[in-house]
């Protein structure tokens, strides 16, 4: 408690506004105190300081001077411009002042005592005309190669600062490196409070700009090298926060884009805000899954950030419209952002000081690399490693889902590339060629998943004009078969199924035909014995009739005999007449 | 001495034929050091370039933003303004030697 009071009472903060410098230096430079950016020419101190007072000015409504040694009025007006800042809109209302400091040895003559009681006046009139509470002195040691005097001088510098400090101006002093000391004429003695070192080295003709914390008196804060970045809207600085394992972890899941992937992962895909690892050689598939996966974020309405380091968006977009993907529309609606760049471009640093910037800017919830490998190439393996853990932690912080791919080698063993950062990998995904019968084909199978049920199988990966494919790979009759050979097998054993499938069905046929040659058969010997039965009838039938005729005849000849031969006659006759 | 306080002191002696020596002395309130310098250039003038010589005393206590104009830093400081080209001495003007060669007097007199 005691020495949180201390802090507040005796180290109010002035924050700067400069992205990261606030976060190490734990809340900005120490208020109404002079401040000391040395570093070599071009290292940034001007525009460090330029922004400071920008910032000042526009977001804390601290109005500030600009006093320069060295660079005209118009020049500074260009650097400003440089930053996105009027200077000039600015000046006239009153939030900077400036006044540029010309001193030519060849125009003065020095004889006898003097003090720079003038140089304090114009100070103090520049800050009293806009009421500034931030000042910048760029840079003050000009003043040693315009005058001679040295004793003279550092006295009064000791009494500049100490008249700032009285004044309560929070205020920058930049200065030129010297060989062993900070600054070239020491002002590093007079400005004890906070001295922050810029520095810009050129390591394989890659330049990285970088700032240190040399000290900062009653404060703590990161003593580390932060690499930094400058551009159109200014400073960045990554704030490389140390945030630890305490980030909130999501229950979630989002689906990978590929339904049979999803299956593999217990059928719900991957958890929201893990770090997904694709490894896999050249031609595998990788930037193909990775389109996928953004295609499915942006599907569900979420923004995606895609930083391709191999292809231009263009050309990613013509790819994926071959197999059936449409990005350009996630583009246009704003869910999609690419960000290219040759990795070679500059340092790994910078690419994730860019990682950083963009990722503030865009805020997506999904976050693709494509590829990793030729980052990680750029530093030494404990450089990668350590930033890298800086930069998953910060994704997690932010809950955004991280999806990296790697690019393996020939030759080299898979896994082994990404040994660095393995362990900061939630889930694995492995693409691997499988050369078989002189075909390669592409296998897919997960290597790690924490925290969930996932397959253990080789899916072979098929890339299709409706999007990415997986199926089973043949498993039968004890080997594996993949592409073609899987076909060939699966032909096979679809050809002798058929095969079967045709007797079985001949013998059906066979059997039908047979059925039906026995039941005509039948029908013959039925329709013979009918024609019998009714050869049997018709003679019965005539017998009959043949009785009843000599019946009669004998009737009619017992009448005839008797004289009376006309009614029984007659009606025989007519009884024989209708049968006919 | 006399002509420090007030904000413009003005000693004027005016020779036609010779051009005018145009001199300003900037000063921060009457400090020990101008009170030395302009005495210092007082004596200089009179005894180099007596009647063609003009000097101007600017107190930037009173009038702190002409320090800007003649990009003044050091107190005190002597600008030579006419003949031209403009020349500046900063100090005390105890060194009349310096002095001298800084205003490029010597090729007057001698």
């Amino acid at each position: 408690m005691v020495k949180e009071k201390h802090d507040v009472d005796v180290l109010e903060k002035c924050p700067t506004g400069i992205r990261g410098l606030d976060e190490i230096t734990k809340g900005g430079l120490p208020r109404g105190r002079p401040t000391l950016i040395c570093g070599s020419a071009g290292s940034g101190k001007t525009l460090l300081a330029m922004e400071f007072l920008m910032r000042g000015a526009m977001d804390y409504g601290e109005p500030g001077v600009f006093m320069t040694f060295e660079e005209t009025p118009e020049d500074l007006a260009k650097n400003f411009i440089s930053l996105g800042f009027d200077l000039h809109d600015m000046m006239s209302r009153g939030l900077i002042a400036t006044d540029h400091v010309y001193i030519a040895r060849s125009e003065i003559e020095e004889t006898g005592d003097y003090d720079l009681e003038g140089l304090f006046i114009r100070l103090g009139n520049a800050i009293d005309s806009i009421g500034a509470k931030r000042v910048v002195l760029d840079t003050i040691e000009a003043l040693f190669s315009g005058l001679s005097n040295a004793a003279i001088l550092r006295a009064e510098l000791r009494r500049l600062f100490h008249w700032l400090k009285e004044r309560g101006m929070t205020a920058i002093v930049t200065g030129e490196s010297g060989d062993k000391t900070l600054t070239r004429y020491g002002l590093e003695e007079y400005v004890a409070d906070c001295v922050i070192l810029l520095d810009f080295r050129i390591q394989e003709q890659i330049s990285t700009r970088r700032l240190r914390i040399v000290k900062y008196r009653g404060s703590s804060h990161g003593s580390d090298e932060y690499p930094f970045l400058i551009d159109d809207r200014g400073l960045s600085i990554l704030p490389i926060t140390s945030l630890g394992l305490d980030y909130p972890v999501s229950t979630e899941r989002i689906s990978t884009g590929v339904p049979k992937l999803d299956a593999m992962f217990d059928g719900k895909g991957f958890y929201r805000g893990s770090t997904i690892l694709v490894s896999g050689t050249a031609g595998t598939g990788k930037t193909s899954l990775s389109a996928t996966f953004a295609n499915a974020a942006c599907l569900r309405g979420e923004r995606c950030l895609y930083f391709a380091f191999e292809e231009s968006p263009r050309q990613i977009i013509r790819n994926m419209g071959s197999i059936g993907m449409d990005l350009a529309q996630w583009v246009k609606k704003g869910l999609l952002k690419f960000h290219s760049a040759r990795p070679s471009l500059y340092g790994l640093e910078m690419h994730l000081v860019t990682f950083h910037k963009v990722i503030e800017e865009f805020k997506p919830e999904v976050f693709i690399v494509d590829p990793i490998s030729n980052l990680i190439a750029a530093g030494t393996a404990s450089e990668v490693k350590s930033i890298l853990t800086r930069l998953i932690d910060y994704l997690k912080m932010k809950k955004i889902s991280t999806f990296l791919t790697d690019l393996t080698h020939f030759g080299g063993s898979l896994e082994r590339t990404s040994e660095e950062i393995s362990s900061l990998i939630d889930t694995w995904l492995l693409l691997r060629d499988i050369e078989l019968k002189g075909e390669r084909n592409r296998g897919l199978y997960i290597l790690k998943s924490r925290g969930m049920a996932h397959s253990h199988q080789i899916q072979e990966f098929l890339l299709t004009n409706q999007g990415i494919g997986l199926i089973d790979i043949y498993t039968g009759s004890g080997e594996v078969l993949t592409g073609s050979a899987r076909a060939a097998q699966e032909a096979e054993e679809k050809a002798s199924e058929l095969a079967r499938r045709h007797e079985a069905e001949y013998r059906l046929r066979e059997q039908e035909r047979k059925r039906n040659a026995l039941e005509a058969k039948i029908a013959a010997l039925r329709a013979e014995f009918d024609a019998e039965s009714e050869e049997m009838h018709l003679m019965a039938e005539e017998e009959r009739k043949r009785q009843s005729v000599l019946a009669e005849d004998r009737l009619e000849m017992v009448h005839l005999r008797k004289g009376k031969p006309s009614a029984v006659r007659q009606s025989a006759r007519k009884r024989r007449g209708k049968g006919e | 001495m006399k002509a420090v306080s007030p904000g413009k002191g003005k000693k004027a002696k005016t020779d036609s034929t010779e051009e005018i020596w145009n001199l300003r002395l900037y000063v921060a309130g009457q400090t020990q050091k101008s009170i030395t310098a302009f005495a210092n250039l007082k004596k200089i003038c009179e005894e180099h370039l007596a009647g063609k010589y003009r000097i101007e005393v600017i107190d930037l206590l009173k009038n702190p933003q002409l320090a800007k104009g003649d990009q003044i830093i050091a107190i005190p400081t002597l600008v030579r303004e006419l003949p031209e080209p403009l020349k500046k001495i900063i100090g005390d003007l105890a060194n009349t030697e310096r002095v001298l060669v800084g205003l490029d007097i010597r090729s007057v007199t001698g």
